[in-house]
């Protein structure tokens, strides 16, 4: 029982850390699609921009892939409850996400202007939009989400797509949109000169201005946001269902980890300062440490929901009693030690080869080096 | 109790998608090998014309690849989206293979893939072969994954009943991964992979020889890919026969459906070439038999028989009975777990407690089941055998037939004619869809053999899919078709574009004589420019 106690918060920490890579590295390259048209004016700009992080954003976007592996694996019950419970959102999510591949590989095969341009539009929805539903979504599991399950524990999703809309869920999509257009521009920063480079210090100054005030507007905010309290449940650590839980609800209640563990407090105060200083590095032209900064502030943003949130994983606004937690929504003790067996091996040589292939590929993006390439995007 | 119609819109959603994906994957499996090899050609003999062949040639790869790529990602998230049933109830035990997917292959075949476009300038010469083996590697060990997680659906091991979570877990690691069923579905689908491959280059490479462009480049490329395809297939077919063997074993009603036997008999079985099975009738028209050659193929022997559609419906109607007590026992300890007599009673049932969620299909109260209800529930237990039957026997057409053109390629370019063969070199080029049919065929055995589970005796089809209204299933799959649609279109009008430009640069000259062929090894100061 011990083990498995152990084992489900080592990977509710895991998630969080598959979290901020997904938020980090597919983030920075969707927010390089949302300002592509701005930081390139004509063609030749923004076949640059996308040459900066051409090498990489396959490699990249696997986090996002991965993230959904490793929920199913570790979060079975989170996997199934919410994607279907947010189908419409999902579905949007991924035929956003699905123009990218094509939009990096086949923009470049035709000379046509229109072809050109139907693909940097593609390139900024699906920058975008997929960053914009996956802040929303967090927005709409800290307000709660409408399931219950039955009896064999199938789940039904009660809400209308519409109501996942809500101003809560568009300011924490905003959020991320913004944390997004802060890393991209950081890294086109890091990868181009000149006028190129001008423009994207602006957007990313814009982003984490704006990241920095949405942030804190969502903080009051959530004071005011009818937050979950488990009141019983059978012990942590032992097998169970949401099937046997008591859980209220009230304002505020958010906090209470908060007020519990006044150390957690340093989680928004990273955001905060990560940020400023992100700013004040951009503005000295110290564009590789304002990428690093902003990296420090996405880890501050999903650490301070995550710990607000203990040990609720996705809680029911219909049946709060079955909302899933760390407790009831983790795999068996067996899966959960395999699979951090494979992720200790595999995460060390995954940062080791992407660190090689960000090292083969570093340096400066320019005009001509595109135009000579013939492998150029 | 589920709508049937958003189960069936969801199985045709999955099936689209997924056979969409599968257009993609087998041409990344086989190409990305042809391309390794090309390449260490290249490096060990320096000379420019492999380059020029494995630059050509991935360009190719990455316009599939793409794709590939893009449709992956709905399949990763679909299972949750459109199966959520299904995937909290096994996901214990499926979901690790998939992210192990994700940890072990896709990171490093993403990855790499970046290298080997952009890096051509930036790598040394041995630095760059290794990048492309790594690809390589990479889109392999992601077949072998998620074949692994697909075995467990075909052939469950590995894993057990727990009543105090209400789902399937993990017993044992090695059992799921060293499954006699995802072996031999490893090695046959990803050979299958490289029969793609081998077909799409000898096709390609015989347009340009028709038109007698790129002549250099073509026969090289058509070589190899001939040497690699003839291998290939033969290892295609022989371990698609161990396939079915392993299968046969693991799923007997998918066998009795891929050979369309109806009723049990004693061997020597005959082998239906040709029959036209009637699924409400119960038996087959217009037969065309081979003596003995079921029995050899099934069994290995010459007069052993397996169960026929009768015996193996009796056999379900027996494990229904016996299912309908355990599914009544977890509804009791879904509400106190505690109660050890509902325990006692799970236990008891439980191996066929599946067989009781079939039932449950027409009563949700398993105090209320009628003998016509468990007949019924009986009768689903047959898959579709005409359909399974006619995939079955597409595949293993084009197989042979596939088998047979890379005989005689090899044959004529280890001779040297094969541009004297215009009707051969015609016949290449009008190969080209075949294996992807065949690989779509292959699926269609596989996936619809198996109903009416998810996972075979423990989970059916229609308890697995979400519980969404008609009205946002329609919407879905009507998206997926206009925008898969659309992306084909797209996808087609490139890559024809693109062999149609052909190689970058002007043709490498490289005289093509027999002394000069890739396959003779060259004296080191005979090497060419
Ligand atoms: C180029 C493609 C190709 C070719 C020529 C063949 N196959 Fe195949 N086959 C596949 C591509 C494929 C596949 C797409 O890879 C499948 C689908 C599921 C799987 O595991 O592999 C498959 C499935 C599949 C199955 C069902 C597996 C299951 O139920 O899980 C059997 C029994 C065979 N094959 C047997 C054969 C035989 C006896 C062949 C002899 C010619 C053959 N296949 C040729
Ligand atoms: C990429 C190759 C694959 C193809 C072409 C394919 C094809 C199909 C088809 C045609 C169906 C519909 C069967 C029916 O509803 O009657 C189906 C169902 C399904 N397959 Fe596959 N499949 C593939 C691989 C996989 C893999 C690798 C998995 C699991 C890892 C999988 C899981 C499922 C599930 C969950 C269903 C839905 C439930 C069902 O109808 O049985 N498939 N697939
Ligand atoms: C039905 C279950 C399946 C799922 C969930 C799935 C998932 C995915 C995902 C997410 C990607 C994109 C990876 C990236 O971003 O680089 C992908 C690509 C790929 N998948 Fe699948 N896949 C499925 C079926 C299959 C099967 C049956 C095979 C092989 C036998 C396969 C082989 C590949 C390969 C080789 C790629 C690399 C890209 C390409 O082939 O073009 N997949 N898949």
């Amino acid at each position: 029982m011990e083990t498995y106690l152990i084992l489900q918060i080592t990977w509710w920490l895991l998630l969080g850390v598959l979290l901020i890579g997904l938020a980090v590295m597919v983030g920075m390259d969707m927010g390089v699609g949302t300002i592509l048209r701005y930081v390139g004016r004509t063609d030749m700009e923004r076949r640059v921009a996308l040459n900066i992080i051409g090498p990489h954003w396959d490699g990249n976007q696997v986090w996002f892939v991965l993230g959904g592996g490793a929920i199913f694996a570790a979060f079975p019950l989170i996997y199934a409850t919410a994607f279907s419970g947010f189908y419409v959102v999902m579905l949007v999510l991924l035929w956003s996400m699905i123009v990218r591949p094509l939009g990096f590989e086949y923009r470049g095969h035709l000379d046509s202007p229109r072809w050109r341009a139907i693909w940097d539009w593609a390139l900024f929805v699906s920058g975008c939009v997929p960053m914009l539903v996956f802040g929303a979504a967090v927005g709409n599991i800290l307000q709660g989400v409408p399931f219950h399950f039955d009896w064999k524990l199938t789940s039904s999703y009660t809400g209308s797509f519409l109501a996942l809309f809500n101003p809560f869920a568009i300011l924490c999509g905003l959020l991320s949109v913004a944390l997004s257009v802060y890393m991209g521009a950081s890294r086109i920063m890091v990868g181009a000169e000149g006028a190129i480079r001008a423009r994207a210090q602006r957007a990313a100054t814009v982003g984490a201005s704006a990241a920095l005030v949405l942030y804190a507007v969502g903080g009051v905010w959530l004071r005011m946001i009818s937050g979950y309290t488990l009141v019983a449940s059978p012990a942590p650590g032992t097998p169970q269902t949401p099937l046997q839980q008591t859980v209220t609800q009230a304002a505020g209640a958010w906090y209470a980890n908060f007020s519990a563990h006044p150390a957690l407090w340093l989680l928004p105060a990273l955001v905060f300062v990560a940020l400023v200083a992100g700013l004040l590095a951009l503005r000295n032209g110290r564009a590789l440490l304002g990428w690093w900064l902003g990296a420090l502030g996405w880890t501050g943003v999903i650490g301070s929901v995550g710990a607000a949130m203990f040990p609720f994983m996705l809680p029911s606004s219909s049946v709060p009693a079955q909302s899933l937690t760390l407790w009831n929504a983790s795999s068996s003790s067996l899966t959960l030690v395999w699979m951090l067996g494979f992720t200790v091996v595999f995460i060390p040589l995954i940062v080791w080869y992407t660190s090689w292939a960000f090292y083969v590929m570093r340096g400066k993006v320019s005009e001509e080096q595109v135009a000579a390439d013939k492998h150029a995007y | 109790m589920i709508d049937e119609t958003v189960v069936l819109l969801s199985r045709w959603q999955f099936a689209a998608t997924a056979l969409y994906h599968y257009l993609f994957v087998p041409l990344t499996l086989g190409l990305s090998f042809i391309l390794a090899a090309m390449e260490t050609v290249y490096v060990t003999t320096g000379r420019p014309i492999y380059k020029q062949m494995t630059q050509f040639w991935g360009k190719l790869f990455l316009i599939n690849f793409a794709l590939g790529v893009a449709t992956g990602l709905t399949m990763e998230f679909q299972f949750g989206t459109n199966w959520s049933f299904y995937s909290s109830f096994v996901g214990d035990i499926f979901g690790a293979p998939l992210a192990i997917e994700g940890l072990m292959a896709f990171f490093m075949e993403a990855t790499f893939v970046g290298l080997m476009v952009f890096g051509w300038e930036r790598l040394s010469r041995g630095q760059h072969l290794a990048v492309t083996y790594l690809v390589a590697l990479g889109s392999n060990l992601s077949a072998l994954w998620i074949l692994i997680a697909n075995s467990f659906m075909q052939a469950p091991s590995g894993a057990v009943f727990n009543p105090l979570t209400m789902r399937m877990e993990l017993s044992s690691f090695a059992e799921l991964i060293f499954s006699h069923d995802a072996q031999a579905k490893f090695v046959h689908t990803s050979i299958a992979g490289y029969v793609t491959g081998a077909i799409f280059v000898c096709g390609i490479s015989a347009w340009y020889l028709l038109r007698n462009r790129h002549v250099e480049l073509a026969r090289r490329s058509f070589r190899i890919a001939a040497l690699f395809g003839v291998l290939a297939s033969l290892g295609v077919i022989t371990l698609g026969d161990a396939l079915g063997f392993v299968g046969g074993q693991a799923q007997p009603t998918k066998l009795a459906a891929m050979e369309a036997l109806w009723k049990s008999e004693p061997g020597p079985l005959p082998f239906n070439l040709v029959a036209f099975p009637s699924q409400s009738e119960q038996t087959n028209y217009g037969e065309v038999q081979v003596p003995y050659a079921l029995s050899l193929l099934v069994t290995h022997s010459l007069d052993g028989s397996v169960p026929g559609i009768d015996e193996l419906e009796q056999r379900a109607e027996q494990r229904i009975r016996n299912g309908i007590p355990a599914v009544q026992a977890l509804k009791a300890l879904s509400s106190n777990p505690d109660d050890a007599a509902a325990l006692a009673t799970f236990r008891a049932h439980e191996d066929d407690l599946g067989y009781g969620f079939l039932v449950q299909r027409y009563v949700a109260d398993p105090a209320h089941v009628t003998e016509a209800d468990i007949a019924r529930a009986a009768r689903d237990t047959i898959p579709p055998v005409a359909l399974v039957f006619w995939s079955f026997r597409v595949m293993v057409a084009l197989g042979l037939a596939m088998l047979a053109f890379f005989v005689l390629a090899v044959l004529y370019t280890l001779r040297n004619t094969v541009e004297r063969q215009r009707w051969f070199l015609w016949l290449a080029v009008w190969m080209i869809p075949i294996p992807f049919l065949a690989n779509e065929a292959g699926w269609l055995v596989a996936e619809m053999g198996r109903q009416p589970w998810t996972v075979f005796g423990m989970l059916p089809t229609w308890m697995s899919a979400s519980t969404h209204g008609v009205a946002y299933m329609a919407f879905s799959l009507a998206g997926f078709v206009l925008l898969y649609g659309i992306f084909v279109v797209v996808e087609m009008y490139l890559m024809v574009r693109a062999i149609r430009q052909g190689p970058d640069g002007p043709d490498v000259e490289a005289p093509f004589t027999p002394d000069h062929a890739p396959a003779t090894v060259l004296p080191a100061g005979n090497r060419g420019p």
